[in-house]
């Protein structure tokens, strides 16, 4: 259990994987699976842009293309965006804090399982009978009277992913109230802690309406409620408010991460503290408060009555206030600063100006009268992609260079990294931002084809021209990847020179148990302080070197995730629903999967879990066999 | 990490003040328990007895808003200061609340076409 | 301290669920679940209230024919009864009496269980008068907002119950003292969110 360095055989591995309970561990599961997903919806995206390369293509049909075009945004939002991000979260936030791991380092695992079992159904959905096709809001008034089981899969799969989601959030939460270290108060915390706190409110009020929404759908398609049916009452409407009342704030959710990421990237490579802390935490919070008072914006269409669009218009310009502080903060950081133009850095510099573009479009949409021109046009699908690839892909991009030898203490080439920058943010702007004119120009969002001679031919070719060198760019990342595994050599402590906070002060390779002794912060930016100082060791402790206590390894939250797995198939086959093929073996297949799920809870609950004890002899054992004699930092 | 609270033996004379303390405030909690029987009989009452919605409907969710802070403060302790990061706890569960009131809001209002 | 700590009344700490750092740390996570539950009731409630009444033409129930006050009542008055009882057995592991908590903690199950019967009691009930679960938005909404309390008041017996049997032999420590605390939180939460279907649901549907 104490020393993990030793070579393990592929079975063995494979079992610590399922069994982890380390943060770093679940986050490099998070790291991965989060990447598969991002490839598959990457892929389903250029599969759209080459149907749309050419007016009246057939290269896929009209059902397949509203397939791609539900996964391609689900995906994106729900299994690549949010677990990619929750891969940095997971790494980075305990070490930032001086954690030796999260809260719950149980619910830790349970959540990905969540996620990642969540996602496999969905994606069953494609070899079992054709992937959801409601889009990714998944309207009630057309999802529930989608032939087949696509949207059971979209629904399901949801519930089983977003339950992971919301045990994620309570987790972080609960890790930076309690787990800080000693100094270390709400005010000196990293920036990105901050917006992974904020982040994680949002998951915690923002996820129960979609999970009651997708429980009403689930409900009418499946046990034949009523919610969305007109004929006995019902209102779609309903759908639309719960899907957006989560909708909205995850938006942010998504985007604040990002923000935190190139909060720590900026001061990095501009060798300055971040200008305006507190301004940053303070626009960060009402970001994230103002979220859950804008979601009818995206019903202006709907005809809620000018007093309410006036309301939530008005609502939504405001937002642009914090936004904008936390822009100007970026700028001033950068504003006399020793510059460094590393490859991260370059995806920060290139994240404002595209960011800030998405941002003034989405304040054209946020005026009502504007919003019925702009609304279902690709000006709309132009916005959400500056503010969804120009932020958030940015800053994953950026910090997977940023944090790669954190992860795992080696450096990604910084040529390749640069040339991968320069292509992908070629990419980027000459896919989307003729776009915005096709918008203008009236082609509609979510067709599958249109007619030629309508002045959309030329944009529609050179926008799927920038759709390859996106993809160009990522697979240069797979290579630089790839590149680094087998050629790289050991990157060792801080090997950026200028890291700032407390995640870059612990030794490479990181012990399981991150800190022998809980670091003691003094200040903002600890590191930077101790180096200012010139502390070799990087930090200054806060207790004696003693016993560790640790978590213990447990299978269980895998068997949680399976049982829940199992049961969504004898969900789908309902005898009740939808779709007519029910199978006899649905409703106990549908039993199986509960009793294994909360028979596993059970269990969990009647056993003494009471961890394990690290003893001063084995860590320093495990020290000498790290980093050689001496112990402690290299 | 279990080694962040000594232990501490009370006096017998603490001890003794401890359990009269605690007895205390369990026959406040049974104050607190009767009121929360009032309230609700006067709830059902005014209900039962017929008066006009425009009187019953505002004295009803009033009353109901007092029980539940006398759950949530009384009952649930979230009264209690010295409590493990009770603030941030309140302010969490406060800010739950008036998301769900504005979401309730907006279904009584916005839901139907009525303007 | 410690979970194997032997602990006498004198001993007992006073905040004995936040005592060790896995206690503060399930005290805060299991708040911030119930703020979060609050949300999940309130997109119920919202659609409850947005649906009441609604039906397909000529639907012959409404909520002042349907709901019985009396029966309410009685639900109101045995769910609020066993907030009290959990109370009380909290007060007994302050005062580390162990039996006294797992006395109260086995009264809270049977008050609860009562109610559970009662709530089946009526849905049947209803079921019978054709108030099906599919017979109009009224009735799925009905049946979702109280019937996912419902499931709450189930899964919270299982719960205590479960705790009640594995600690009969283990008597109170530091370890699963937290558990306790944590169940009792989660009961009353319940008990909240009842106070609101008994106002929101059956006393304002039969003021109409």
């Amino acid at each position: 259990m104490s020393s993990s360095v030793k070579k393990k055989g592929f079975g063995a591995t494979v079992w610590d994987y399922l069994t982890t309970v380390d943060h770093k561990k679940i986050a490099v599961m998070y790291l991965l699976g989060g990447t598969l997903f991002f490839v598959i919806a990457g892929l389903e995206a250029v599969l759209m842009r080459i149907q749309l390369m050419y007016p009246e293509n057939d290269f896929v049909s009209a059902g397949t293309f509203n397939q791609l075009l539900t996964m391609h945004g689900t995906t994106m939002l729900f299994l690549a965006a949010m677990p990619l991000l929750f891969a940095f979260m997971n790494m980075i936030v305990p070490l930032q804090i001086g954690a030796r791991d999260v809260a719950f380092p149980f619910l830790n695992s349970l959540g990905f399982w969540l996620f990642f079992l969540g996602g496999l159904f969905l994606h069953l959905s494609f070899f079992m009978g054709g992937a959801p096709d409601a889009g990714w809001t998944s309207y009630a008034s057309l999802s529930l009277y989608s032939p087949g089981h696509g949207v059971d899969f979209y629904v399901l799969g949801l519930q089983v992913s977003g339950a992971g989601t919301l045990i994620s959030g309570i987790n972080f939460l609960v890790t930076i109230i309690n787990m800080r270290a000693p100094g270390m108060t709400f005010m000196r915390m990293p920036l990105f802690t901050w917006t992974t706190f904020v982040t994680s409110a949002l998951i915690l009020f923002g996820f129960p309406p979609l999970t009651a929404g997708l429980i009403l759908l689930l409900f009418d398609r499946m046990f034949s409620a009523k919610f969305f049916d007109v004929m006995y009452g019902g209102n779609t409407i309903i759908w639309e408010h719960l899907f957006w009342i989560f909708g909205h704030p995850e938006v942010y959710i998504l985007v604040l991460p990002a923000f935190g990421l190139f909060s720590e990237i900026i001061p990095t490579f501009s060798r300055k503290r971040l200008f305006g802390y507190s301004s940053m935490v303070f626009a960060t919070i009402l970001i994230g408060f103002l979220g859950f008072m804008v979601w009818a914006h995206h019903m202006f269409t709907v005809g809620l009555g000018p007093t309410a669009n006036a309301i939530f218009a008005v609502a939504t310009m405001a937002i642009a206030v914090p936004t904008g502080m936390k822009v100007f903060n970026w700028l001033l950081t950068v504003w006399g600063g020793s510059i460094k133009v590393t490859t991260p850095m370059l995806y920060a510099l290139g994240f404002i100006p595209s960011f800030v573009a998405g941002g003034v479009t989405g304040i054209m949409q946020a005026t009502a009268p504007l919003d019925y021109q702009l609304h279902d046009s690709y000006f709309i699908v132009a916005h959400f992609h500056y503010v969804i690839v120009g932020g958030i892909v940015l800053g994953l991009l950026g910090s997977t260079h940023f944090y790669w030898p954190l992860f795992f203490n080696r450096m990604l080439n910084e040529t390749l990294g640069k040339i991968t920058f320069w292509i992908f943010f070629i990419g980027f702007h000459m896919t989307f931002f003729l776009q915005h004119f096709l918008g203008l120009m009236g082609m509609p969002r979510r067709v599958f084809t249109y007619m030629p001679d309508q002045g959309w031919d030329l944009f529609n070719f050179i926008s799927t021209i920038g759709a390859f060198l996106m993809s160009a760019g990522v697979i240069l990342l797979v290579l630089n990847v790839i590149i680094t595994a087998i050629k790289g050599e050991p990157a060792g402590n801080d090997p950026w020179g200028d890291t700032r906070t407390l995640e870059w002060a612990i030794p490479q390779p990181i012990p399981f148990y991150n800190f022998r002794q809980t670091p003691l912060v003094r200040g903002l930016d600890p590191y930077w302080i101790e180096k200012q100082e010139g502390n070799k060791e990087g930090m200054v402790y806060a207790e004696p070197l003693g016993d560790i206590h640790m978590p213990n390894n447990s299978i269980v939250p895998f068997v949680m995730s399976l049982g829940l797995f199992i049961a969504s198939f004898g969900a789908l086959y309902s005898p009740l629903g939808v779709a007519d093929d029910s199978r006899t073996w649905a409703i106990p297949v549908l039993v199986i999967g509960l009793v294994i799920t909360f028979g596993s809870m059970i269990y969990r609950s009647l056993k003494d879990d009471h961890g394990y004890y690290v003893t001063v002899a084995e860590i320093e054992a495990l020290e000498e066999e790290l980093y050689g004699k001496k112990g402690g930092n290299k | 990490m279990a080694h962040d609270t000594p232990t501490v033996t009370r006096t017998s004379a603490q001890h003794e003040y401890y359990k009269q303390n605690n007895k205390a405030t369990m026959q406040k909690q049974v104050v607190n328990f009767a009121i929360m029987i009032f309230l609700t009989l006067v709830a059902f009452s005014l209900v039962g007895a017929g008066f006009s919605a425009n009187l019953v409907l505002p004295i009803i969710l009033l009353m109901a808003g007092v029980q539940v802070v006398l759950q949530l403060y009384s009952f649930m302790h979230m009264e209690e200061k010295t409590a493990h990061e009770i603030g941030v706890v309140t302010m969490f569960m406060w800010t739950g609340m008036f998301f769900a009131f504005l979401m309730i809001l907006a279904f009584v209002t916005i839901i139907w076409w009525n303007l | 301290m410690d979970y194997n700590t032997k602990f006498t009344p004198q001993t007992w700490p006073e905040h004995a669920e936040q005592a060790t750092l896995e206690g503060k740390n399930k005290f805060v996570g299991f708040w911030l679940f119930l703020a979060c539950e609050i949300v999940l009731f309130a997109s119920l409630f919202a659609t409850y209230l947005a649906l009441k009444n609604k039906g397909p033409a000529g639907m012959e129930f409404t909520t002042q024919e349907l709901y019985e006050l009396p029966l309410a009542f009685g639900m109101t008055m045995i769910l609020l009864t066993s907030s009290l009882t959990s109370v009380y057995a909290m007060y007994h592991m302050k005062n580390y009496n162990f039996k006294g908590v797992q006395l109260w903690m086995f009264i809270t199950v049977l008050l609860g269980a009562s109610f559970l019967a009662l709530e089946v009691y009526e849905f049947n009930h209803y079921v019978g008068l054709g108030f099906t679960f599919g017979s109009s938005a009224f009735a799925s909404a009905f049946y979702t907002l109280v019937g996912t309390h419902g499931f709450h008041v189930s899964v919270g017996l299982v719960w205590i119950t479960a705790l009640i049997l594995r600690n009969a032999k283990r008597g109170l420590s530091l370890y699963n003292a937290p558990k306790y605390f944590v169940a009792s939180l989660y009961w009353h939460f319940i008990d909240v969110v009842w106070v609101f279907i008994f106002t929101v649901v059956y006393l304002m549907g039969v003021v109409g």
